[in-house]
Formats: C-alpha cells, structure tokens, sequence
C-alpha cells in the first residue's frame, strides 16, 4: 500500500514537473513559442522524464537490495547451535521471516501492541501463544534466537521503508528542479528527452535477457542448492522416484529416470499420433485442397491449438481416460488399471499438436518453389508421386524442425499429463499403465510447500533445470535447422 | 500426364516395351496402379483433416454435453413457518444448524403427509433430498426476526445426488443405494418434480458466485475466480501492452545490427518456446521466494503472464510495424519531424489496430494458461468471496479461472466436474469474445498498403 502511494507521489511530483517545465520555458521566450528551440511539451517532458526516472530506478533498485542487506544482517544474528539437525540457515530464515510477518499481522490485527512486538525482553513462549491466539500460523519452532531476529528484522525492514521513502522523493524533487533549472530557450529539449526515450526504449527490449537470466538464476541456485542436500549422481541416474515428506526428506530417493522415461513415452505417443495427421493435413492443405476447403479447414484445425491445456487435461481425465478403461479395461482386454495412463495423456496431447506440425509443415510445403513441381509434373509424374519424391525431399529438414518444435512443447505441457498421466512413477514399456512425468512432479513437488529448503521440495528445481536445458537444446536445433533452410529457397 | 512413355528403357528398346497398346484412350495396368495410388494419397489426407475436425467436434460436443447441466440448478421450493419458541429453543443448542434442519424437514414431512403425497417417505428421505438447508434458514431468521411466526418461502438448493438425477448425471440404473441417496428415495423426487416443489433453475448463482467447500458443490460459483482473472489481464495488460511495444520499436526501428541486438533476438525467439510451467518456476523464485510478494495473489500471476506473453507481443508488434511502408516515415522525415516523432506521431498510430490484435490474442493465451498459476498458488487457495477494494483485488490471495477449473476437477466428488466443465464453457466463451473482437478490430481497420 505504502509502495503505491510513494509511486503516486512520485509521478504527481512528475505531472507538476511538466506543468512547471512547460511554464517556464513559454516564459522564458516571452511567450513567442516559435523563439523556442523545441516544442514546448518537450520543455514539460524533460522535467518530468528527470524527476520519475531516476527515481523509479531508485525505488527498484534498493526494493531489489533491502533484502540482501537485511538477510546479512538478520543471518549473522543466528549462532550455529541455533540450527538444528537435518535444517539449515535458510530454513531457520525463512522461520524468522514468518514470525515477522505472524508479529506484523497480529499488530494490525490489534491482537498485540507495536511496543510488546518490539519488546527485546519478550519471552517466546508467551509470543508464541500470543500469535496462535490471534491466528497466525506459528510453528512450534520459535526459539529465543528466532525470535529476536524477527523483532530485528521488523525494526530494519521498517527503517528501510523509511528511509527508502525520504530518498525516492529527494531524488523526484532533486531531478525535477535539475530539469527546471536548464529549461530555457535555447535548451534543446526534444533532443534531451528523445535520448531519454531510447533509454527507455532499450530497457524495455532487455526486459527479454532479463527474462532469460531470472530464469537462468533461479534454477541454478536452486539447483545447487538441492545438489548440496542430495547427490547429484542418484539425481540423474537414480532408477527409483519415491519423495517422502517426513522427516524433511532423509529417506526420499529422487531419481530422474523413471520421469524422463513418462516424459518421453507419453511425447513419443502424442508425437505418433500429430506427426501423421498432421503431415497429411499440411500436404492436403498445401497440394490439393482448394482456395474454399482451404480457407475453412486451416483455421478450424487451428482452434485445436487455441484451446487452453487445461481443456484438454479435463477432457484426457474425464473422458478419453473412461473411454479407453471401457475398452483396454477390466471389462474388455484386460490391460489398463486406471483411466489415467500414457495412452490417455499421449492420445489428448496428440491432438492438441496437430495444428503445431500441420501449420508449421503447410508453410514449409508452400515455400518450396512452383519451379520445382512444374519440373516434375513436365516429367510426367502424379501429385502424389511429386510429393513424395520432390516435394518432401526437399521441405525435409523444415518439416523436421517443425516436428522438433511440436516435441519439446510435447515435452514441456503440463496440465494434460497432470489430469490424464497419473501419479505414480514407474519404468514400465505398458502404454496403458500410468507413468509421470517432469512437468507433472515440479508442479506436485512445488504446490504443497511453502518453504524451500527440503531436498522433496527443492528437487522440483532441479527437474526444472532438466526440463529447460532440453526443450531449449530442442528449440535451437529446430529454430537453426528451419532458418537454414528458408535461406536455401530464399 | 498420365501416360509414361518417356523412361529412357523405353526409348532405347522399343521391343520390350511393357505394354502393347499406346493409345492414350486405354489405361494400362500401371497407369491404373499409379492412379490408384494418387487416389489413395488424396484420401489420406482428407482421412488426416477429417480426423483433425472429427477431434474438435468431438472435443465440442463434451464441453457443451458435459458443461450445460453446471448452469442449472435443482431447487426445492417450500413454504416454511417458525414460531418464537422454536426459533428460541433452536439457538439454545449446541448445534444450531442441525436443530434448524430437525425442524424443517418435520415441517416439510407434516405437510407433505397433508397433501397426500402417495409414496411412502420418513424423515431421512427428505433429509438426503434437501441436502443441508440448516443454515440458510438460520441466517434467514436470524435476520429476519420479525418473519418469525408467519410463512415465510424458501428456496432451498436440492442435494448434489438429487440435482445429478434431474440432468441426467444420476440415473436409477447407474447409481447404488448409500446414504447420500437410495433409489426409492427417486419416487418420492419424481411426486416432487409434478407437485412443481422441486424444479430446475438457471444457476445464476454459478455465474456470480464463488467457491465452495469440498463437501458442497451445489453451491460453487465461478464469479470470484472470473474477479481474479480480470486482475491478472488488468496486470497484463498494463505491462505487456507498453513494453512489448516499446521493445518492439527499438529493435525494429532503432536497433543497430550488433551482438547486443542479436542478442535480444535470440532471447525473445527462444523465451516464446520455453514450457509454461518454468516460468511458473521463475515466478515462484523470484517473485515470491526473493521478492516475498504475497502468494496466491492476481499481481504475481500477472506478472508471470507478461513475461509469458511478452514474446508473442513482440513478434505480432513488429510485424505491424514492418507493415508500415517505409513512405510514411520519409514523408515524416522530410517535413522536420525527428525520427522519435516520425514513428510515435505516424508509424505508430497506423500499425495500432495490428498491434491491438496481436495484445488482444497475447491476451486469450495468458488467460487459458494454468500451469504457472499451480506453482505460484492459486490452486491451494478456494476462493470464498470477492475481493474487497480495487487494489486488494490485486494483492488478496484470489484463485483464476483455469485454476479454479483444476481445483474443481481435482476434487473427488463427481459433482465438482459438471462444474469444471461449466466453468470451461464460461472459460471459452471469455476466449472467443476476445478473438472475435481481435477478428474486427483485424477486419474493420487494418489497412493494406
């Protein structure tokens, strides 16, 4: 709340910086606008540019550095014996960073006054019971050490928040009367703020790298930190996947293979089933169907791929799943337990990536030159028989690319294996008995937990890490493979 | 083109010619064959197409089946009356809902009893029908005590089993006896059903309400979740919108050819691959674990979105942008406009309607996307009630429609389904409205140069 209201008041300080700016540049030209260099909106833009941005930057910056600072702080507060067998310091962090929370809440709850949350004397105990009674969630794991480092933690982050506040507005006020000052006639104000905008401008086209690095960290120090807590060997090569949640994950084996395997089976499947149907419907498309059937069956085929995962996950669950018990099951052949089963997830996903190949192939197909067709039909050859020996031949390596592409969204869906692919991990070459997958155990192993200091829930950044260096590999490959080859016929 | 006499066999020996005949009014055998393969081919690939329709009708079908039944609602109208005492003596006991209950359904089984319902019935047979109706008379009377006494109407929402067996869900073959519902109870309901005390409603209260307990699924509404959604594309929206157009104007209009554009390039083509669920890990990490934004909450699904969306923002801005002939821009140029103002006063305004379609498309995908929204929360909460206030809206935990269509389908009751897939009819409809809107908005204003 606190943090809009100083935003707000940085851009009104902005708007009254532009309303000044504008004035007194009108002024200072005598009120004969063409004696100035620029327009006079420039003259306002400029005030307003110097006094929001520097302080915005300000703001980002020390709301991205407070909590470096405070954990330093708050961790050295914390002695080893503090931390108990099988725990860590982030864990006992994470602890103190709930008490704090529990305090601040039971304070505007006024369950509690501000002066007995400070207390330094305060026994932990008699905390304790307080918070629970104002219906915070408090574990049982409050000690004297966790305590005061809360109590710490509330007085620094406090006085950040003050002193963050005093300084952004400094800097609003401060850059505004900078802009102020250099406003006058012969000022060149459109060009002062035109570089100011490509400043903007190029920031915001980073915001993609900035992107790809948050992604980059959070992995990877999550990762490292699993791998200090579980061997990185069992990780990769471990045959067995079995987390267990007590005992904060002592004696969970994690391996990855059995989840690979889930992955790639139930991606083999639904690539089995789209590659198919979806390389004939590209070829119809492209070879045979007319401008009509054309321009009706090309976007119907495409709101398959429109259709938001979470459909198709419910449809895998409740209705392909009972259709394919009904038939595989107990009551006909015998060999599926559970409407959830590779097969299922497979057969949805296959449906959904239909559009992926046939659009992506369509357009391969069509860029091949007419030349090319021409030459074979004048030798006499049959549509199908161009296809097939010129035509595909020569769209190969993009239709490869295209099928890539469609693997690694294979690959990386969740909400379908999450409904359709079941719970359990196993290595087994049965389509109808249900595995799991990468996707499937980041989201259960990340949605029960709160904290992240467990190997059980730690792990799933681990997976994470798996599951972005392949499809990216995937990615590359077919991205690199489909541009060579539109270079080919460019 | 039929005919094959150019294989360079046939010109070197005549004699031994395949075939006799060269007329071309005779089709020889392997014209034939091969004609009947071209003939196969094409079918395969009607067979392909048909099979790609055949899945979205099928797909079609089971939404609209399996969903409709979510928007009505089965209810039991009743007349009621409570005196004074009842309501004093009620209030006095220890459970206050089940007192109410006890003297509802002896009420409802007096009266039933008067107007000679022929089936035989006892007081639990109403008890399964009605499903719990305690505390919607209590807090009925409790606030309005001055109805005490006289009549007052009541309509109570039917039990899940009971509403399961007016749309078809529960049929007398396929269900069993429990204690839910027994299939005698089914008579006494079809005596209801032509008494005209029980019918079937549209379920407003689906479309305005929130979510309910595991234990009540008449009662879930997607209207809370529909709430957090707009948040999120609010957020979205307000993100995506002027930084995939402000990146897009550098790269394509500014941008000079070196390593640190390459670079941007490859991020933003890559980043538009990358699986959804791992920007549900970035958001995880970094949004709630680093920066301690509060969980569950609109502000934080909606910036995982925008970083989602971004890349597709700026794929369809730029090539709206590349529209714009060139002509504009020099004709900007040439009568003093600096470059900046060449492209926001002229390029920009002309390529708006393209850009509008490309967000508006961004938008629909972020709205059906789940799989972050799971690992930032929003499915561990149910979401009760409305936001209170416009900036609580975006920081109060709230779920979303996608994942409050997964918690639904999560739940064990069967009942929870017909809502997931009434919730999906509601999802889709949000989806179509926004791409036909991106249709017209394509249509009505983009211009062909």
């Amino acid at each position: 709340m606190s943090l809009f209201w100083l935003i707000l008041i940085v851009l009104a300080i902005a708007v009254v910086g532009y309303v000044l700016g504008r004035a007194r540049a009108m002024s200072s030209a005598g009120g004969v606008r063409s004696a100035l260099h620029s327009l006079p909106s420039y003259y306002g833009a400029n005030v307003a540019m110097k006094a929001a941005v520097p302080a915005l930057l300000l703001l980002i910056v020390w709301l991205l550095a407070q909590p470096f600072y405070v954990n330093s702080d708050i961790s050295a507060m914390i002695p080893d014996s503090a931390i108990s067998d099988g725990s860590s310091r982030g864990l006992v962090l994470a602890e103190v960073r709930r008490a704090a929370r529990g305090l601040d809440n039971a304070v505007a709850a006024g369950a509690m006054t501000e002066e007995f949350a400070r207390n330094a004397r305060a026994d932990f105990n008699d905390i304790t019971v307080r918070l629970k009674e104002a219906g915070q969630i408090v574990t049982s794991e409050i000690t004297q050490p966790v305590l005061r480092a809360a109590q710490r933690y509330r007085v620094l982050a406090a006085a950040g928040n003050f002193y963050m506040t005093i300084a952004v507005i400094l800097v609003a006020i401060v850059g505004a009367l900078w802009g102020l000052r250099e406003t006058n006639a012969q000022f060149r104000a459109r060009n002062t703020v035109e570089k100011g905008v490509r400043v903007i401008l190029i920031a915001a086209a980073s915001i993609a790298i900035l992107t790809t690095i948050g992604i980059l960290l959070s992995l990877v120090f999550n990762t490292v930190e699993f791998f200090k807590l579980y061997p990185a060997a069992d990780f990769f090569f471990g045959l067995t996947w079995s987390p267990s949640f007590s005992g904060r994950g002592g004696s969970s084996e994690l391996g990855i293979i059995p989840l690979l395997w889930g992955t790639f089976y139930i991606s083999f499947v639904a690539l089995a089933v789209a590659v198919p149907i979806g390389l004939f419907a590209a070829i119809y498309l492209a070879e045979y169907a007319g401008s009509k059937v054309r321009a009706v069956a090309k976007p119907l085929l495409e709101i398959l791929a429109g259709i938001p995962t979470i459909v198709y996950g419910l449809f895998a669950l409740l209705t392909v799943g009972p259709l394919l018990l009904s038939v595989f099951g107990d009551n006909g052949i015998g060999i599926m337990k559970a409407g959830t089963a590779v097969m299922t997830a497979g057969l949805v996903m296959g449906v959904m990536l239909i559009p992926f190949v046939s659009s992506l192939s369509d357009d391969i197909i069509n860029a091949v030159p007419q030349a090319m067709r021409d030459g074979s039909y004048g030798l006499g050859a049959t549509k199908s028989e161009t296809v097939k020996n010129v035509i595909l031949p020569a769209a190969l390596p993009g239709i490869v690319g295209a099928i890539l592409l469609a693997a690694s969204r294979a690959i990386g869906e969740t909400m379908i294996v999450v409904l359709g692919a079941g719970a359990a991990a196993r290595l087994s070459l049965n389509p109808f008995e249900a595995m799991t997958t990468v996707t499937a155990k980041i989201v259960s192993q990340l949605t029960g937990d709160a904290d992240f200091a467990s190997p059980v829930a730690l792990v799933a950044f681990a997976l994470g890490m798996t599951l972005f260096v392949v499809t990216l590999g995937l990615n590359i490959v077919a991205l690199y493979i489909v541009r060579k080859y539109r270079e080919q016929y460019d | 083109m039929t005919e094959t006499t150019l294989s360079p066999e046939a010109a070197e020996k005549p004699a031994k010619l395949p075939f006799k005949s060269k007329s071309l009014y005779e089709v020889d055998d392997l014209t034939r064959k091969r004609n009947a393969a071209e003939k196969r081919f094409k079918t395969y690939g009607m067979a392909a197409i048909g099979v790609g329709l055949f899945f979205l009708f099928v797909l079609a079908y089971t939404i609209i089946s399996e969903g409709i039944p979510a928007f009505t609602k089965t209810i039991v109208e009743v007349e009621f009356s409570l005196t004074q005492e009842q309501f004093d003596e009620a209030e006095g006991q220890l459970f206050k809902t089940k007192a109410y209950e006890q003297i509802f359904i002896g009420a409802l089984q007096g009266q039933l009893q008067e107007s000679g319902v022929s089936v035989p019935f006892d007081a639990t047979t109403i008890e399964r029908i009605v499903g719990k109706p305690g505390n919607t008379i209590r807090s009925f009377f409790t606030a309005n005590q001055d109805k005490l006494g006289g009549p007052a109407a009541f309509e109570l929402a039917a039990s899940s089993r009971v509403d399961g067996y007016m749309n078809g869900r529960v049929t007398r073959e396929n269900m069993t006896d429990s204690r839910f519902l027994q299939k005698t109870d089914l008579d006494l309901v079809d005596n209801l059903v032509e008494a005209g005390v029980i019918k079937t409603v549209f379920n407003w209260n689906f479309i305005t309400g929130a979510d309910s307990g595991v234990d009540n699924p008449g009662a879930a509404g997607i209207g809370a979740s529909v709430v957090g959604s707009l948040f999120m594309m609010l957020v979205v929206l307000f993100l995506s919108l002027p930084i995939g157009v402000a990146a897009s104007i550098y790269l394509e209009e500014f941008a000079p050819q070196n390593r640190f554009t390459d670079l941007i390039e490859v991020n933003i083509s890559n980043l538009a691959a990358v699986p959804s669920i791992v920007f549900g890990i970035l958001g995880l990490a970094v949004f709630i674990q680093f920066m301690h934004l509060p969980q569950s909450a609109p502000i934080v699904g909606g910036l995982v979105l925008t970083l989602m969306t971004l890349p597709t923002i700026i794929i369809s801005t730029r090539a709206s942008l590349k529209a714009v002939p060139p002509s504009i821009r020099d004709a900007a140029l040439g009568i003093g406009a600096s470059k900046m103002q060449a492209i926001f006063h002229h390029v920009l305004p002309l390529a708006m309607p393209g850009i509008l379609t490309g967000t508006i498309i961004g938008l629909a995908q972020a709205l059906g996307e789940t799989a972050p929204l799971l690992l930032i929360g929003m499915v561990g909460f149910v979401a009760r009630g409305y936001p209170d206030g416009f900036i609580a809206g975006f920081t109060e935990p709230n779920s979303a429609m996608p994942a409050q269509i997964y918690t639904w389908a999560a739940r064990a009751d069967f009942a929870f389904y017909e809502k997931a897939w009434g919730g999906i009819i509601v999802l889709l409809v949000f989806l179509l409205t926004m791409n036909i809107i991106a249709i017209i908005l394509r249509r009505r204003f983009e211009r062909r140069w």
